[in-house]
């Protein structure tokens, strides 16, 4: 190229102006277009549970009202209280944080604090084997081991086939490499200076590790219980199998609230168990049975969404910490 | 932000030195205690994980007691056979259908025949003029489309139908090795209490068996659990897996690619992130109903198969593979977006500038510089992602997987069973022999999801070698 060779800079005009490309702009359409699909799921799922529960609500046996304060679920003779369903839900949720909060939070804190590599490297890859196993292979480990191990231990009078804590109990294990492994990476993000100034003062491993280092993870410790609580809510094999078919109908201030209504050792349907079981089979559409699922679909739906929401408010929060 | 100071101490005065040697032994005590503790839980997590598979394999294998109707010995005897050499499984097509025809009643065999067919050329049970008139009808059966049954079908047929095995008691797999003289002392009482009252005790006899074996992965499903296999099952979530790769891994794919390389930060492409993350926390079993009302209800044209054929259409409704496979799709597709997304992420931002200043276009970048570079990342999480659809049970109870189908499917239009189906039937009957199933069909679940996970580190380590 010689000096007088006048070179256009002009990025509009010239050998080195932009040329329309079509080929370019159809695959960034198409690009697009693939990631504005999880817009139109989303959509999807809000308009046709919205749709059909508004059908529920619509029919002259349910209202709103009856659905959200009533507590007996018996949609063959038109009761429609979620509650007993709700119940059976966040009773087995609860259980199964009973058990996988100590078990995660510990196993994440002996791995972040005190296994070497070897150690890490034994337990790693069977937690990661936990999350890998499916849901309905727990279903069948709840009723076939956890039961009767129950009902051995309490009594076979006591303990029902079906129950709500063997199923509670399975969740919890199933939910454990959740908490284990968001918590342990937040343990592990907590600088080493902050542990280095601990011992410094004369602190013991134990006091290092319940004092400075749980407190500075604890928003992203939080968010993996929140994850798996929203997990053990949607979680659907293991009660169907393990927790029964029939919804725990009760009546405040008549039943007794431990013998019945809050015992463990009895099935109690939660709300996934009831959508999996009144959809197994060919159900016809447009009957309540087909309306109701859809209506407690919905519900699950934002009981799930608030719980991840919170979960992400949490880990933004770690992360303004030490970003 | 920072982090917020603990809270001061409340004592005013340091301890004196005694008092602090005494602390000091009781708080390394604790932490001893609290390291082993930890150490503690964690073995719980492993212990489960040691329970769970020890009771999969502990009710797949194991002694059962089991009373034959007809002696398969006998049976290949009257073929012409030397029991000695011979095995009813090795005899041969025609003959197995002829046992077949000598021992069911031709109302059953009909039924068998409109299921599938025995030939292709020439009908065992019907006659020519019902079969043509039944095929034309409004409702054909199925043996009117699909392909004849092939040797492993009949045989299973022969084994249900003629030799009619029935296990009446089975006892796991450690008690088996154990104590096997308990388990006849069982069988001895049960027949003593009256609890076997169709049989005499010299009829059962007592054996080994493995639930888990090639028979029960080649045969079709069938009510009577000695004979029953998880074939169908099998296909069909192969199909499943076919159709929600095909699905879900150039969708995710591209949406990750969009969102990593081309997406400016807007309100609507933050909004997009936000969502696919609100996506990958919805239960599976909400995505099961969306697959109802979208894929089975509303596009019922499409997933049964009506708009790609003018006369019967394959399925009568859209409970199909089809279905089940997109439900399970849109089910990975937010996964397989985030971990595509995060393999994009990693590859070096001088590797893009490169490109660009090379004169590339940013899709020419994309398509010849980053993909390369990150595809063992996207490879891996995608079958991770498809191999956490393989198991999916709860979507597939939604769109209505069929518990109970004895015939293979035959393209992606037909009703199906699929694994995690058949585990969850079997293990909701209430018979220890279906629990045994069960326990066999997890064996072949987990061995696939394992298959499929050393697939994704193989490939992995191949491609990463490529890349360096």
């Amino acid at each position: 190229m010689t000096a007088e060779t006048q070179i256009e800079t002009d990025p509009g005009r010239g050998p080195f102006r932009k040329r329309p490309r079509p080929g370019e702009l159809a695959i960034r359409g198409f690009l697009f277009f693939c990631g504005a699909l999880s817009i139109a799921i989303t959509i999807g799922i809000l308009y046709e549970l919205g749709k059909e529960s508004f059908l529920f609500f619509g029919d002259e046996e349910v209202s709103v009202v009856e659905f959200f304060t009533t507590t007996v679920w018996q949609p063959q003779v038109g009761g429609f209280g979620i509650w007993p369903l709700v119940l059976g839900t966040l009773y087995i949720t609860v259980i199964a944080m009973i058990v996988a909060v100590p078990i995660g939070l510990a196993a994440a804190i002996y791995l972040s604090e005190y296994a070497n590599n070897r150690v890490r490297a034994f337990f790693k890859p069977v937690l990661e084997i936990l999350v890998g196993i499916p849901t309905v292979v727990y279903g069948f480990f709840a009723l076939t081991f956890m039961t009767p191990v129950l009902r051995g231990i309490f009594g076979v009078n006591v303990v029902g086939f079906f129950n709500v804590l063997s199923a509670g109990i399975v969740v919890g294990i199933l939910i454990v490499p959740l908490i284990s492994s968001l918590a342990e990476d937040s343990l592990r993000a907590v600088p080493d200076s902050l542990r280095q100034a601990a011992y410094a003062l004369g602190a013991s491993k134990l006091e290092v590790s319940t004092r400075v280092v749980v407190p500075a993870a604890l928003s992203g410790i939080a968010a993996g219980v929140v994850v798996a609580m929203s997990r053990a809510v949607g979680e659907t094999m293991v009660v169907t199998l393990a927790s029964g078919a029939s919804p725990r109908n009760f009546t405040f201030g008549q039943d007794p609230l431990f013998g019945y209504i809050l015992n463990p050792f009895q099935g109690a349907q939660a709300m996934t168990g009831y959508v999996a079981i009144t959809a197994n089979g060919d159900l016809s559409y447009n009957t309540i049975d087909y309306n109701s699922i859809f209506a407690i679909g919905l519900t699950l739906f934002f009981m799930t969404l608030g719980l991840n929401a919170l979960s992400r408010r949490f880990v933004k929060r770690f992360q303004q910490v030490y970003e | 932000m920072s982090v917020e100071a603990p809270e001061r101490p409340t004592q005013t005065s340091f301890p004196t030195e005694e008092e602090y040697a005494g602390q000091l032994g009781r708080r390394q005590r604790k932490a001893v205690a609290f390291k082993f503790f930890c150490l503690a839980m964690l073995t719980i997590a492993v212990l489960a994980l040691a329970t769970l598979l020890y009771t999969i394999i502990n009710d797949s294998f194991g002694l059962v007691a089991i009373v034959n109707q007809n002696d398969p010995d006998q049976v290949v005897a009257e073929l012409g056979y030397d029991p000695d050499t011979t095995n009813l499984q090795d005899v041969s097509y025609d003959e197995l259908v002829g046992l077949l025809e000598a021992n069911v009643s031709s109302g059953v065999g009909r039924r068998l025949e409109r299921d599938q067919r025995f030939y292709e050329d020439r009908l065992v049970f019907e006659d020519d003029a019902t079969w043509a008139e039944i095929c034309s009808s409004g409702e054909p059966p199925t043996g009117c489309t699909a392909a004849p049954r092939d040797h492993s079908n009949v045989f299973a047929l022969v084994q249900e139908r003629v030799v009619v095995p029935d296990v009446i008691a089975s006892y796991p797999l450690v008690p088996s090795l154990l104590n096997p003289e308990a388990f006849e002392e069982e069988v001895a009482a049960g027949f003593e209490a009256g609890r076997f009252p169709d049989y005499e005790p010299e009829q059962a006899f007592i054996e080994w068996r493995a639930w888990f074996n090639p028979t029960f992965l080649t045969t079709p499903q069938s009510s009577t659990p000695e004979v029953a296999g998880i074939r169908t099952a099998i296909l069909g979530s192969t199909w499943l897996v076919l159709i929600t790769i095909l699905f879900a891994v150039p969708v995710g794919v591209g949406a990750a690619i969009y969102l990593v390389e081309y997406a400016k930060p807007t309100r609507l492409n933050d909004f997009i992130q936000t969502n696919i993350n609100n996506l990958a926390g919805v239960p599976s079993i909400i995505y099961g109903m969306l697959g109802l009302a979208i894929f089975v209800r509303v596009l019922e044209p499409f997933t049964s198969g009506a708009i790609f054929t003018d006369g019967v259409p394959p399925s009568d409704n859209g409970r199909t593979i089809v279905a089940a496979g997109l439900t399970l799709g849109l089910l990975t597709l937010p996964v397989v977006i985030i971990s595509a997304q995060e393999a994009l992420k990693a590859v070096p931002d001088s590797l893009r500038h490169a490109g660009l200043a090379l004169g590339a276009t940013r899709w020419q970048t994309v398509r010849s510089q980053i993909i390369p570079v990150a595809l063992p990342g996207i490879l891996t999480g995608t079958i991770l992602a498809v191999a956490r659809a393989v198991g999916e049970t709860a979507p597939l109870i939604l769109v209505g997987a069929a518990s109970f189908i004895t015939t293979d499917p035959s393209g992606p239009f037909s009703k199906f069973t699929a694994l995690p189906i058949q585990i969850f039937q079997w293990t909701s009957f209430p018979q220890q022999e279906f629990h045994n199933l069960a326990a066999a069909a997890s064996i072949a679940l987990l061995l696939l999801l394992l298959t499929l996970n050393a697939v994704a580190v193989i490939l992995r380590n191949r491609y990463s070698r490529r890349a360096e």
